[in-house]
């Protein structure tokens, strides 16, 4: 079960043992160990999978057919035939659409968008169409069939459009499962199985597997923060599924909860390795799933450690780290020792040559786990308790206030219509 | 049977002759279906005729007697001058006609492509285009072979490691330079990324190529974008942006800026064959049509889209084809002839400027480099193919056949040319490469015209995190 995390094409020196053990269906079927891949060699995998065992699925976008920009679709129109595997026009309006229709008629229909930086020419189709085809019809009809897969995230080269985290976009949307991001390939694996099996349209963004051709260039300066993507892994030949909505704790500890997604955690876990030398034990969460996300696991942690921290590459302002923010504050309030804090992208477009300043690096988030620990452990907890309390208490009269303008508001109203 | 549709095809003759605006298209009549009348005279009786769908209709129709019948009451009420055979409809009067016909897929011929030069630069006996004189053509000359070793010196330099992604224009040099050409320095561009040459012939220094490239504290864009999206406001030249098809609505709306201002102007934007998949595309061009805007459509067909030929991009004839379905002018034109490029965008800028239209171009070629540098195009082309067109069709060669043929080019001009070229070009790379990156502040700015607070806060922290941490960030931007 342990997994050998190894630099590619650094002779396999085994780097890291760590108890990467997932939940669910992979327990059973790992007994049957495979070959170590890459990432996108375990999306291919899911891929032949998929397609092999439903022959009603489809994969299809722009460049498929001779594998794909990112080579993640190679060998799959030779093997099941470019009725089933295709490329389509330049158009993500166009693969979105057709592929709600697809999905709708009872197929899996498994899309490719060549980018997330090129999804929003099929944002109509997702939020209005594919989200919504089951609640607008009375489940007359679904399109649960869709899965739009789509590789997302810095490179270290990519500038405006090459680069963009865009999921928070459709966290936004009820209706769509959202799966970011698998962190390794034997998770990426197992998670996209479960996306095209599952009953509901899932976006299923992907780490972008040119990294590694970046990172051998620079493996000099940067390798330390791109390791994570670098990683090959040992990935089981069977079919598998890793199930949805489960965050997965991927590290213990006492004193705050990390949580983050993707290749985001790389970067996390070298934080929490540099706290940790600092005397912080830090507990680090994969969320995998954005929607519907694993609160549950999250709450746990945070009772215990009191801490938490949200870290993602997108903008932080209106970023899904937001929303965890706030969901926990309302779970944990008295439990929470020091506030939330978010290590994020900046609120700009994604620069070019900024790029490193741009990022949450693995510094910003160790300098925030550490003062989320000191500035407030100078308080004792009874001291920051009753502070809380007071605060809450504070809270409650401008809601009290609100209410108040609210009734007010709703009596001119009547007053007026009545006039 | 035979003479039942015998006498259909008289009738339609008749009623085309009636209605003589209606132009004629390649239809295809479906085998064995006979005409259905479509009559507004309920004195005509034969109600069993109407309205049926077609399976009934043919078994109607099938007695051959009712059909002569009610074809002679028709010729007869046409002949008194009735107007029942046309339909007033907005847009015109659409002809009635007996037969059912839909319209074919494709005309029966392909549409014809407009060259002036031939393979081996000889002008095509009876061709007619637009004289470029001497001074011209030697600066179209020098201006392709100037794009073509930047292109050179730039991908190798990506090569090196030294800047981080090339894209090339290798094949497409006559039309990145003539249509350049064809077109005044008030004429708006909206640029895919395959067109630098446009920006090179008006007049964007190597040095401010490179600039771009390396992302350095000159370069307009603020080292913000990747190489090769260049912009110059000075040149009327929108900064490139890498989604596709997006810029082509925006040409539309600067053209009817244009309009609204009385320019003598256009504005052209440039897409490749893939870029006519996008919506945009189609919106663009319908918008360009119902408003009338003086805006020129430059497709650049080179038969790839990545790794996508256009056999899995379309199925109609090219992009020419679909200007007419949106009621647009159009033109296809051999793209690896420079004089014919010339003269077939000087006639649209003509035609767009003074009648207020927009006209669509479609320019065949090849992209004879792989898509960009991330790409290896061997993988899903044969060699064969990429190289008849960079040696059998290089629109450099060709052009230079003619240019020397007019005693206007030697072979010492040519020497001179590329030595000049390349020596500018490995300077501007040096002094690109030395000057330091945009400073750090330039990454808050321009992401709203003031930096508002939350950005500020940002910019702060920044710079803590900075002061703690040097050795995270790069040397080359100063804080
Ligand atoms: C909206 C969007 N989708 C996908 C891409 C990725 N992409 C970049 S270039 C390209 C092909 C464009 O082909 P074409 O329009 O024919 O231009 P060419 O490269 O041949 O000049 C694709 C798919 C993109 N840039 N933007
Ligand atoms: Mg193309």
């Amino acid at each position: 079960m342990a997994m050998a995390l190894r630099k590619l094409g650094w002779g396999g020196v085994l780097i890291g043992r760590r108890g990467f053990s997932s939940t669910g269906e992979l327990e059973s079927s790992s007994s049957r160990d495979g070959k170590l891949v890459n990432l996108f060699t375990a999306v291919n995998q899911a891929l032949h999978i998929a397609l092999d065992t439903d022959p009603r699925s489809y994969v299809f976008g722009e460049d498929v057919s001779f594998g794909g920009v990112f080579r993640c679709t190679t060998g799959l129109a030779h093997r099941f035939g470019r009725q089933r595997v295709f490329n389509t026009p330049l158009c993500e309006q166009g693969i979105a659409g057709f592929a709600i229709g697809l999905a709708a008629m009872g197929n899996r229909a498994i899309a490719e968008i060549q980018f997330a930086d090129y999804i929003f020419p099929a944002f109509d189709q997702l939020v209005n169409e594919a989200a919504k085809f089951r609640y607008r019809s009375g489940n007359e009809f679904n399109c649960g069939g869709l899965t739009i897969r789509s590789p997302y995230g810095a490179v270290g080269h990519g500038g405006h459009y090459h680069s963009q985290s865009p999921e928070a976009f459709f966290c936004h949307v009820p209706g769509l499962k959202v799966v970011v991001i698998p962190r390794s390939p034997r998770q990426a694996k197992g998670l996209l199985l479960a996306s095209i099996r599952d009953p509901n349209p899932v976006v299923f963004f992907e780490p972008k597997a040119s990294t590694l051709k970046f990172i051998f260039r620079q493996l000099c300066k940067i390798y330390q923060c791109w390791l994570y993507r670098l990683a090959v892994e040992e990935v089981p030949d069977a079919d598998y599924m890793l199930p949805l909505s489960q965050a997965e704790v991927i590290r213990e500890g006492k004193d705050i909860t990390v949580v983050g997604w993707g290749a985001q955690l790389s970067i996390l876990e070298q934080a929490c390795e540099d706290a940790e030398k600092e005397g912080i034990s830090c507990e680090l969460i994969d969320l995998r799933t954005l929607i519907p996300w694993d609160k549950e696991t999250v709450e746990a942690s945070v009772s215990k450690t009191g801490r938490l921290l949200v870290s993602h590459e997108a903008p932080v302002t209106g970023g899904f780290g937001a929303e965890i923010s706030a969901s926990i504050i309302e779970r944990c309030f008295l439990r929470l020792e020091a506030p939330v804090a978010r290590i994020c992208g900046l609120d700009t477009p994604f620069p070019l040559v900024y790029e490193p300043f741009y990022m949450p690096t693995k510094n910003k988030s160790c300098f925030r786990l550490c003062t989320c620990e000191r500035e407030y452990t100078s308080m004792t907890k009874g001291q920051y308790k009753r502070t809380t309390f007071h605060l809450w208490i504070l809270f409650r009269q401008p809601i009290r206030a609100l209410t108040e303008a609210f009734v007010q508001i709703l009596d001119a109203i009547k007053s007026t219509v009545n006039y | 049977m035979a003479l039942r549709l015998a006498r259909s095809r008289l009738l339609t003759h008749i009623l085309r002759g009636k209605i003589e605006a209606l132009t004629t298209f390649d239809g295809v009549s479906l085998p064995n279906l006979i005409p259905i009348w479509f009559n507004s005279s309920p004195a005509n009786g034969n109600d069993t005729c109407r309205g049926g769908s077609l399976s009934n209709t043919r078994n109607f129709c099938s007695l051959p007697h009712a059909g002569s019948v009610q074809a002679n009451e028709i010729l007869t009420q046409d002949d008194k001058g009735s107007i029942s055979q046309v339909l007033d409809f907005p847009g015109g009067k659409v002809a009635f006609v007996a037969e059912m016909r839909f319209l074919a897929e494709s005309p029966k011929e392909r549409i014809s492509c407009y060259r002036v030069l031939d393979d081996s630069g000889q002008i095509v006996s009876g061709s007619r285009f637009k004289e470029v004189g001497k001074d011209l053509a030697r600066k179209m000359y020098t201006d392709m072979v100037t794009l073509q070793i930047m292109d050179t010196i730039f991908y190798e330099a990506q090569r090196q490691g030294r800047i981080s992604f090339y894209l090339t224009s290798f094949g497409e040099e006559a039309i990145n330079i003539a249509s350049a050409a064809a077109l005044s320095l008030d004429d708006v561009v909206l640029p895919q990324y395959r067109e630098p040459g446009v920006l090179l012939w008006r007049g964007f220094t190597l040095q401010e190529f490179a600039n771009q490239c390396f992302g350095n504290t000159l370069d307009y864009g603020k080292g913000r974008q990747m190489p090769i999206h260049y912009g110059s406001n000075r040149l009327n030249y929108f900064t490139v942006s890498s989604p596709i098809a997006t810029q082509l609505p925006h040409a539309v709306g600067a053209a009817y800026s244009l309009k609204m201002d009385k320019k003598n102007a256009c504005s052209i934007t440039y897409f490749g064959d893939g870029g006519t998949s996008e919506g945009d595309f189609h919106a663009a061009l319908n918008f360009a049509a119902v408003l009338e805007v003086p805006v020129i459509f430059f497709c650049r067909n080179n038969g790839w889209a990545i790794s996508t030929p256009i056999t899995d991009q379309f199925k109609c004839d090219g992009v020419v084809i679909r200007g007419q379905a949106y009621g647009i002018r159009s033109i296809r034109v051999d793209g690896n002839d420079a004089l014919a490029v010339y003269s077939a965008v000087h006639a649209a800028r003509e035609m767009a400027v003074s009648e207020g239209r927009p006209i669509l171009v479609e320019a065949l070629t090849y992209r004879v480099g792989h898509h960009s540098t991330s790409d290896d195009s061997t993988k899903y082309r044969p060699i064969d193919e990429i190289e008849h067109w960079r040696i059998a069709r290089d629109p450099i060669s060709r052009y230079r056949n003619w240019v020397e043929g007019n005693g206007w080019w030697s072979d010492a001009d040519e020497s001179e040319l590329r030595s000049n070229v390349r020596k500018e070009l490995l300077q501007a790379i040096q002094v690109a490469e030395r000057l330091h990156k945009p400073p750090l502040r330039d990454l808050f700015t321009d992401v709203y015209d003031q930096v508002p607070n939350n950005l500020r806060d940002q910019e702060n922290l920044l710079r803590q995190t900075i002061k703690k941490h040097p050795a995270d960030y790069p040397s080359d931007i100063p804080l």
